[in-house]
């Protein structure tokens, strides 16, 4: 069964004075419509490059990118990656759509709200400035702007941070894409205009029945919206699954130890967070073995310093479980305590 | 933005009410006197008083300034107590009493002098300054952007006055593409365009060239500014083309602080047109204010040629400040 | 007062006049409008709220940084509100803060043995055993190496940054840390190695922490007490298990319910309260109750009539009219 986006072995890297930056390596993911993507890493992760190599947002000239991402569209697949720059161009805004971490510096200062949206319509649709704007106002109501007709003039500094985000989401939405990328959408906000704008995009997607992958830091976001989970660590994946099987029977140390360093609202009582120590890796020079092995508290219950000197591959750990670690499902799940029943 | 406007009108009136009385209270504070200048070698203490009287300068600052701002609207009447009355219309700027002429006629004579070389300066310097500035941005690290590199640094070490002469050297002297004898001949736009050329060409890229270079590196690091940030960004997610994005958003973002400083660098013009007029034999503003100041020490120009330089200023930036409005809707408020 | 209180906040005001040229057009911003809370002696006391309640600048006015508009600061039985910046020197040795930028904070260009010791020059101190002896007894004292005494900012990441903050802040032996979102800024496996660095200390220098932040789960692990903020008011003031498993004030109620609890079958069972609309501006809050523009509960009573806030019981404050019911959990 194809999905309606396919990443296969996506390698995103930008050569520096310092050397290669291998931000995202070797990554492969899926996500159908209807369906949300949740990928998840700390800031250096690699989280957000491969989407932007998808949306083709990576300058060619000085990024090297290898792999492929394809769009199963009704007429024909299209390879995002080695199709021509003008023929990705031509499905940006269209087909895939991308919405950024911090709306107001990604909303042009200069133009109205409405002029902004009304551009990225008429550039898949016949109609004059006045269709345009009508369409704008339109979407500004869909998302949830109260008297869209009379802000639809209005600047983007005239508007409060969540209504600056659902301008963003208008404005992708406009041509009903089929793939929305959503990069950090709620970082940026308070956790009431969060949780507003969560719903938003939730709704959307029903309605227009769209694929989304959410980028995010945030395991509680992850836990709310998501179907699926990848989460990243030093630009690999070390673990992808439906998104019970990453919360409560996690095969991999990083996702576990992240699990347990956050602390929860509805957790009580004075017990010591369980902190990973160390730092994330560089993306330069990654070290021998496996990316997270100098933060890893199990690396002793592996035979031989195979952890330190072999990468370990992504493994089918249980059925559409994959995970990087040479630990068994046994032991891990020994270790971390991490099996529950849902 | 119409309550903006007007509001910035009020305070710009007001602005140069102030302006005006200060030329008036600081040239009433140097000690020369005028009337004593006009006096011939038989001079009386009765003469000097006539004279200063001819000259309506026997009245309070405060006084003169009245009587000069009622004769921009009203017209005036001069030499009062001398021989003859001599009207002015409005607007009377004043009347020279060395050169017998109405000031008003004498700036209407030389300002279209000057406002050729700085408008056609302003222009030069402006198309080559953000032209130049964006082909640098595009082609970053690339040939045309070290050779804009290379122009800008020529441009700015090179003042104003070396390269004007350098222009006379060679191109009127040694390669004849302007005939000496022609060298700051007026000539109307409208009726004999390349004779206007001919004259106001090398001038005006004298002037503009330090102006060009500096334009040109401000565009380029602008523009290379603008297109780092998110929205820009967000232009190519939503599927626009370079050329659209170029156009319509980095340049409306790059080029709406190049507007601030060009009109502000376009009223300051002025101060360099003084050292252009006088290379290239320019009778303009600069000619005359300078000579009114050297030679004659005649008052009414001075005073009107201060008074114009510095409305100048005070009007380009309400240009500014409105252009700056309309083009940043943050600013309006 | 209580003794055993290091710090006590009366009817605290902070007004910012904002804009307008010629002094026209100019506008007040209430942004902290009479705010009442203690802190005690080794307590932890989180200030929540949402941007532009007005927390951070509770804890720069707390700190001095900006003069109150009126009400006391009662620091160590001590009214500062009022103290003139020479005599907040002295005072000032003993109330800290630590920023949420660990790299805007730290000047780039001084290593960090210079940035600590800044503290002892400028309050003209003499550790005994030297400068150097205890700037590494800081260093190793919030876990970082004492040997990288002459490294610069940049050579460290963003969590070890913010250690250096910390040092820098318990260099003169403080006894109140102001914390201004001190771990917003990390990443999310950094996090809980500072909240745990900030337990420990407490624990062994017997520190009290204002600890302001907007993110409720940090605040809910490191607090004694909470109290809520909303459009320069406090809403709310509990010990934190009571806030976080009964609040009272409808707008804390929603705030808890926004945030996303990572659990999926939690998140699945989970009702939110989704508040409407956006914050006010607070230039031109609402009448009455300031967060009736949005409370779900309003009546004509919350808008004529602001609630002040009364103790509902020993360890439980509350600014509301119409309050939520007691929840048997």
């Amino acid at each position: 069964m194809t999905k309606f986006l396919e990443v296969k072995n996506l390698s995103v890297s930008f050569p520096t004075e310092d050397g290669l930056v291998k931000a995202s390596n070797d990554v492969s993911y899926s996500v159908d419509l209807g369906k949300t993507l949740a990928i998840v890493g700390e800031s250096g992760s690699g989280k957000s490059v491969s989407n932007l190599a998808i949306m083709g947002l990576h300058n060619r000239a000085t990024t090297q990118i290898s792999g492929s991402a394809f769009l199963n569209l009704d007429e024909s697949p299209i390879d995002v990656i080695s199709a021509p720059e003008e023929t990705v161009r031509r499905l940006r805004g269209k087909v895939m759509s991308m919405i950024f971490q911090d709306p107001m510096s990604a909303l042009h200062p200069y133009f109205s709200v409405g002029n902004q949206i009304a551009e990225a319509w008429s550039l898949y649709n016949e109609g004059s400035k006045r269709d345009g704007m009508k369409r704008a106002t339109e979407m500004l109501d869909l998302v949830g702007i109260p008297s869209a007709a009379d802000r639809v003039k209005d600047f983007p500094h005239q508007f409060s941070g969540g209504m600056r985000q659902r301008v963003m989401i208008a404005m992708a939405l406009v041509n009903n894409p089929k793939l929305l990328i959503a990069d950090e959408p709620t970082t940026a906000l308070d956790v009431t205009v969060q949780s507003q704008i969560l719903k938003l995009i939730q709704e959307i997607q029903k309605e227009f029945n769209m694929a989304v992958i959410l980028i995010t830091h945030d395991l509680g976001v992850v836990a709310e919206v998501a179907d699926n989970v990848c989460v990243m660590y030093g630009g690999k994946i070390v673990e992808t699954s439906a998104i019970d099987e990453i919360f409560y029977r996690s095969q991999h140390p990083y996702t576990t130890a992240l699990l347990e360093s956050i602390p929860r609202v509805d957790q009580f009582g004075s017990h010591r967070l369980k902190a990973i120590s160390g730092q994330p890796p560089s993306l330069i020079g990654l070290p021998k073995g496996c990316s997270f092995a100098p933060r890893c508290q199990f690396v002793s219950h592996v035979s031989g310093n195979r952890c330190t000197t072999e990468d370990p591959e992504l493994t089918e750990k249980a059925k559409d479980h994959f995970a990087r670690c040479f630990l068994s499902t046994e032991q891990i799940h020994s270790l971390t305590g991490r099996n529950v029943k849902a | 933005m119409l309550k903006y406007v007007t509001r910035r009108l009020l305070y710009t009136a007001i602005l140069l009410l102030i302006v005006s009385f200060t030329i008036f209270y600081i040239f009433d504070l140097i000690p020369v006197d005028p009337a004593r200048l006009i006096c011939s070698k038989q001079c009386t203490p009765d003469l000097v008083e006539a004279n200063r009287h001819r000259l309506g300068l026997d009245v309070s600052v405060l006084e003169q300034w009245w009587r000069f701002i009622q004769g921009l609207f009203q017209g005036r009447t001069y030499g009062e107590g001398g021989v003859e009355d001599i009207y002015c219309g409005a607007p009377s700027f004043g009347y020279s009493f060395n050169r017998h002429e109405c000031v008003s006629t004498i700036i209407a004579d030389v300002f279209p002098t000057t406002l050729s070389l700085t408008i056609g300066a302003f222009v030069l310097w402006l198309s080559v300054g953000v032209s130049l500035g964006v082909l640098a941005a595009r082609k970053k690290g690339k040939f045309a952007d070290r050779a804009s590199n290379v122009f800008v640094l020529v441009g700015t070490s090179l003042p104003t006055f070396i390269t004007g002469i350098l222009v006379v050297l060679f191109i009127v002297l040694k390669f004849h593409l302007v005939n000496p004898l022609e060298l700051g001949d007026w000539k109307n736009p409208i009726t004999d365009p390349i004779g206007w050329l001919r004259t106001f060409f090398f001038p005006c890229a004298t002037l503009a060239l330090a102006y060009a270079a500096t334009y040109t590196r401000f565009t380029r690091s602008n523009v290379l500014e603008i297109s780092s940030e998110d929205y820009i960004r967000t232009a190519r997610a939503k599927g626009l083309s370079e050329k659209v994005i170029l156009r319509k958003h980095t340049l409306r973002a790059a080029l709406a602080p190049i507007v601030t400083i060009a009109g502000l660098d376009f009223a300051g013009l002025l101060g360099g047109a003084i050292i252009t007029e006088g290379i290239f034999g320019l009778s303009g503003l600069g000619k005359l204010s300078l000579k009114a100041v050297l030679e004659t020490y005649d008052l009414p120009i001075i005073v009107a040629t201060t008074l114009v330089g510095s409305a100048f200023v005070v009007i380009m930036n309400l240009i500014v400040d409105v252009a700056y409005a309309y083009l940043d809707p943050r600013v309006r408020t | 007062m209580n003794s055993e209180n290091i710090l006590e906040l009366r009817g605290l005001q902070k007004h910012f006049k904002v804009g307008g040229a010629f002094g026209r057009g100019k506008t007040l911003i209430k942004a902290v409008d009479g705010v009442d809370f203690t802190v005690g002696r080794g307590e932890t006391v989180g200030l929540v709220g949402e941007s532009g309640c007005g927390k951070t600048t509770v804890g720069r006015t707390v700190m001095k940084i900006y003069d109150p508009t009126a009400g006391s600061i009662i620091f160590e039985g001590e009214d500062i509100s009022k103290l003139s910046r020479r005599e907040m020197k002295v005072r000032r040795s003993k109330m800290q803060m630590i920023f949420q930028d660990p790299y805007a904070s730290l000047n780039p260009r001084h290593t960090v043995g210079t940035i600590i010791e800044a503290a002892f020059i400028i309050h003209k101190i003499e550790p005994t055993g030297g400068r150097v002896k205890a700037i590494q007894e800081l260093l190793e004292m919030v876990g970082l190496n004492p040997e990288h005494i002459n490294r610069f900012p940049h050579e460290f990441s963003g969590g070890q940054r913010q250690r250096i903050g910390i040092a820098r802040a318990l260099a003169l032996k403080p006894h109140l840390i102001v914390a201004d979102e001190p771990v917003s800024a990390l990443d999310v496996s950094i996090q809980a190695q500072v909240v745990n660095l900030l337990d420990d200390l407490q624990k062994e220098l017997g520190l009290s922490y204002l600890f302001v932040a907007h993110d409720l789960s940090v605040v809910q692990h490191i607090s004694d007490r909470v109290v809520v903020m909303y459009l320069g008011k406090v809403m709310e003031i509990a010990t934190t298990i009571e806030l976080f498993a009964n609040p009272r004030h409808p707008y804390t109620k929603a705030l808890l319910s926004a945030v996303p609890i990572p659990d999926p079958i939690i998140e699945r069972k989970r009702e939110r309260i989704i508040l409407t609309g956006d914050l006010p501006s607070p230039a031109n809050p609402p009448t009455g109750c300031v967060f009736s523009t949005r409370c779900w509960k309003v009546q004509d009573r919350c808008i004529s009539e602001a609630p002040v806030p009364i103790q509902i019981s020993p360890n439980h404050t509350l600014a509301c009219h119409f309050p939520e019911g007691t929840s048997n959990s």
